[in-house]
């Protein structure tokens, strides 16, 4: 059986799935139950100063669904803590000594004034938890206050704030980035420089998730006003991925150790985050969605493709998609695929025909010899994937190599068997071939 | 169970009011909202969808799914009734199983098609009970059109006639409209009057005048409505019965499966409906299957259909037989009558043959088995009743025969529904014809 321990910046787990700062690890008795439930560590929801903050009285949640209710995507206006510090550290004190295990990591905000930070870091050691996570991410109701986003917007503020954070604990540090910006290297090149010890992400995406058109208001909504809140689930997870990945490629963040987040549902989820180079993945949508049973699934599910795919451990599968991931101009264009409908598993719903019919490149069938029938026309086809996308059924529309030599119907020219990237594409008027 | 249950003999009163109130209700009960979203998710909005081709309205289905998964419910009901105005009564007795939900790609994909009928009666039935009205009278043509008989085919036709600004005179043989939606379909398949509700919601378009107990041939002429009307639209259905044509079928026990229907249907109480302990039923077709259901939830002990051919050549859906049978009817195949008699108590001696194919063709095997029963139903097709006085108009096979778009051999009179030689015997397919029909006479007067 695959072995899933986890080293996670020296803090140990059973399994390398934590539940990320949220409303999931609020308080003892949440925590207890995730860790009775299999959960490999918590991050415990971000604590602040007292006084504590308040939340609002009338919805906190809003949500975009799929088909059948199954909830894409969640927004929330849920601030930090709403308990008093000194019940938090209480509690995650008793908590760490009851199951010494698992991975209690604290997450924290206050102002950036550096006695602030010495203040609370030293009270969070005591707990002998874990480490802290320092939230420079959230984008609602704390950033207006000079804290999370606002904090995580300005790479200086992460840099100063992670240095006073590493001055004032023997703790491992974990900065927590914010999505909302524009580049997320920058941010994380500035928690390295600031002595992290990782870097966490993403937090929650700002958004407004929807409108009620009675109220003509955003939801959720408030005695008729709502405002932007923070977007998670598995809606979120290609935005997450690309961020993950952007920081291990990147040279001067590349030796940062990386904890996931965003919409991770599934232990394939969680697997496609580690290749990408997160060195553990942290959760928090799919266990408000579905409750903490879920981490069964995670770890039976990651270890049986573990053994299956014959990876002994997560050290073995830790960032293996990092070098495969590339500039789009160094992308071999001269490998061609066309799509091929398999007849048998067809169920003739014509979604393929109209979706490249209308909107790209007139390439498949819907009728032969007057019969009902989808077929791909290699003359036209472009390899593009958007009929295997539409189609409902698995793997009866596939995307098929052409090898090199044989004719690609479209071009009318054989498929060049040597790489060739657009950097030296004879159209490219920047193209060394140019030159 | 009461004492009379087991009683031989066609009495009344075989059960208590409670298993008639359970046995008539509604078969197959409306979806409530979650289970409409949830049924309408499965929809994969296909192109050009099979669903739709197979719809004799042609109604596109995908679009008033979509409607329903979008909160538009109301918008997914116009859709509906802009091809089928009588979109709530094809959303109860539609056989989709052969129709739209047998084309469903998920019955390819697999093998449970999205509830297509269950979906319209959901955005039907919100449009009705909030009395939703789509369709407005064009301005008034000063034309006037006959249409006779007030049944899908007469009611469809009405409607699109009134739609473009005709006045229509809609007749018929019955005290009340409706045709076989009143009187022909299954009590438990419409409760709660749906018949009525909707001649109600149909012709409240306006423009529409009813005139009951008329029947062509009695009080109506196709020469006297030609007087006073600009065209006619004849929407009689079959008002003729089979006879079995053996020895003996004239006994009085031996009953019309339509009229039972229809009197079941118009009944006051199901307690004052007789059925025999033991009853047989003589057919293959859906009138068989209601006839013998119905029996059975009246009360009947022992009901047994009998069909001369397979239980493949059954014109009754699979789901209808499953259905019957669900329900304690006992399909027999292979087995037509020879001779009724009667015996000294008063039963019924039904001497039947089995049949078999030899080349082709049914032929009697020349072995009997005789079967005892109180009461013997004969639903083996319906006519074009005699003397229906439809003149010269010319018929094919028994029926009317019509061009494609319903034009009869008078070029003053049109005809659709099952009285004419195209189609199936369907209300869906009499609202397409009617529907059709109308237009093609609204182009005739316009020209």
């Amino acid at each position: 059986m695959a072995d899933l321990r986890n080293d996670f910046v020296g803090i140990k787990s059973p399994n390398p799935f934590w539940l990320a700062s949220a409303p999931p690890t609020d308080k003892e008795y949440n925590v207890v139950r995730a860790f009775k439930a299999g959960w490999g560590g918590v991050v415990w929801k971000t604590l602040g100063l007292d006084p504590h903050i308040v939340n609002v009285g009338g919805p906190r949640y809003g949500a975009i669904w799929g088909a059948d209710r199954r909830l894409l995507g969640l927004n929330n206006i849920e601030l930090i803590t709403d308990r008093p510090l000194d019940v938090n550290l209480q509690e995650i004190k008793s908590v760490k000594r009851a199951w010494p295990d698992r991975a209690l990591v604290t997450s924290l905000m206050v102002p950036c004034e550096e006695p602030c930070w010495e203040d609370i870091l030293r009270q969070v050691e005591d707990t002998e938890c874990d480490g802290v996570e320092l939230n420079f991410g959230c984008p609602h109701g704390m950033s207006e206050r000079g804290m999370g986003a606002a904090v995580g917007q300005v790479p200086e503020y992460i840099e100063m704030v992670t240095r006073w954070a590493k001055a004032n604990t023997r703790m491992p540090v974990i900065v927590k980035l914010t999505p909302n910006i524009t580049d997320v290297r920058y941010p994380a090149r500035a928690a390295k420089a600031g002595g992290a010890d990782a870097v966490s992400l993403i937090n929650t995406i700002s958004s407004i998730v929807s409108v009620d058109l009675d109220q003509m208001a955003p939801q959720p909504t408030i005695d008729g006003k709502g405002t932007h809140g923070g977007y998670c689930g598995p809606a979120v997870k290609p935005i997450a991925l690309n961020m993950v990945a952007s920081i291990a490629r990147d040279p001067e963040t590349a030796d940062i150790p990386i904890s996931g987040i965003g919409g991770v549902t599934t232990w394939r989820d969680a697997a496609e985050f580690i290749t990408l180079g997160a060195g553990n993945v942290q959760v928090c949508t799919a266990a408000m969605t579905y409750g903490f049973k879920i981490i069964e699934e995670l770890v039976e599910g990651l270890e049986q493709w573990m053994d299956t795919a014959g990876h002994a451990n997560l050290d073995s599968i830790h960032g293996r998609a990092v070098p495969n991931v590339t500039e789009w101009q160094y992308l071999n264009l001269n490998y061609t695929t066309k799509a091929r409908i398999d007849q048998d598993s067809c169920i003739k719903c014509g979604r393929c025909h109209i979706a490249c019919e209308d909107t790209s490149h007139q390439a498949i069938t819907n009728l032969v010899d007057g019969e009902r029938r989808f077929e791909v026309i290699d003359e036209e086809c472009v390899g593009c994937n958007l009929c295997v996308n539409v189609c409902p059924v698995e793997n009866c529309i596939t995307m098929d190599q052409i090898p090199a030599g044989d004719l690609d119907k479209r071009t009318g020219q054989d498929v060049p068997s040597e790489y060739g990237n657009w950097t030296t594409h004879p159209n490219n008027p920047m193209s060394d071939a140019a030159e | 169970m009461v004492d009379r249950y087991l009683e031989d003999g066609i009495i009344e009163g075989r059960l208590d009011d409670d298993a008639y109130e359970q046995n008539f209700a509604d078969a197959y009960p409306p979806l409530d909202k979650h289970e409409a979203l949830v049924a309408a998710d499965r929809c994969y909005f296909c192109y050009d969808a099979p669903c739709v081709t197979a719809c004799p309205t042609a109604i596109d289905i995908p679009k008033f799914i979509r409607q329903i998964s979008t909160g538009n419910v109301d918008g997914s009901a116009r859709t509906i009734f802009e091809q089928n105005i009588l979109g709530g009564m094809c959303a109860r007795v539609c056989p989709t199983e052969t129709l739209c939900e047998q084309a469903c790609v998920r019955e390819t994909a697999e093998g449970k098609p999205v509830q297509i009928g269950l979906l319209q009666r959901h955005a039907t039935d919100h449009a009705m009970r909030n009395d939703r009205q789509y369709f407005a009278r064009a301005e008034d043509t000063g034309k006037s059109i006959a249409v006779v008989g007030a049944g899908p085919a007469g009611l469809a036709c009405a409607h699109r006639l009134a739609m473009k600004g005709h006045k229509v005179v809609l007749y018929d043989a019955n005290p009340k409209a409706g045709g076989l939606n009143e009187y022909g379909i299954a009590t438990y398949k419409s409760v709660d009057q749906f018949a009525q509700h909707e001649v109600d919601y149909v012709t409240s378009i306006g423009g529409i005048e009813i005139v009951n107990d008329s029947r062509l041939g009695e009080q109506l002429s196709i020469d006297g409505l030609l007087k006073q009307h600009d065209a006619v639209f004849l929407g009689i259905g079959l008002g003729g019965v089979n006879a079995l044509g053996v020895e003996g079928d004239g006994d009085e026990a031996v009953a019309s499966a339509v009229d039972f229907i229809a009197d079941l249907r118009q009944a006051d109480r199901f307690a004052k409906v007789p059925v025999g302990r033991r009853v047989l039923v003589i057919g293959g077709g859906m009138t068989a299957i209601d006839v013998a259901t119905q029996a059975r939830l009246l009360g009947a002990q022992d009901v047994t259909i009998a069909y001369r051919r397979g239980r493949e050549n059954m014109n009754a859906s699979h789901v209808e037989q499953n259905q019957s049978s669900s329900k304690g009817v006992n399909i027999r195949h292979w087995m037509m009558p020879a001779e009724v008699t009667k015996t000294s108590s008063g039963a019924l001696e039904v001497k039947m043959e089995f049949t078999e194919l030899s080349g082709g063709k049914l032929k009697g095997t020349g072995k009997f088995q005789t079967i005892e029963v109180d009461q013997l139903f004969t639903a083996i097709g319906q006519t074009l009743a005699s003397g229906d006085a439809i003149g010269s108009i010319a018929v094919e096979g028994g029926r009317i025969s019509v061009d494609d778009e319903f034009r009869t051999s008078n070029p003053s009179v049109w005809a659709g529904g099952d009285c004419v030689a195209a189609g199936e015997d369907l209300t869906v397919t009499a609202v397409a014809q009617g529907r059709d029909a109308a237009e093609s006479i609204h182009a005739a007067l316009s020209a």
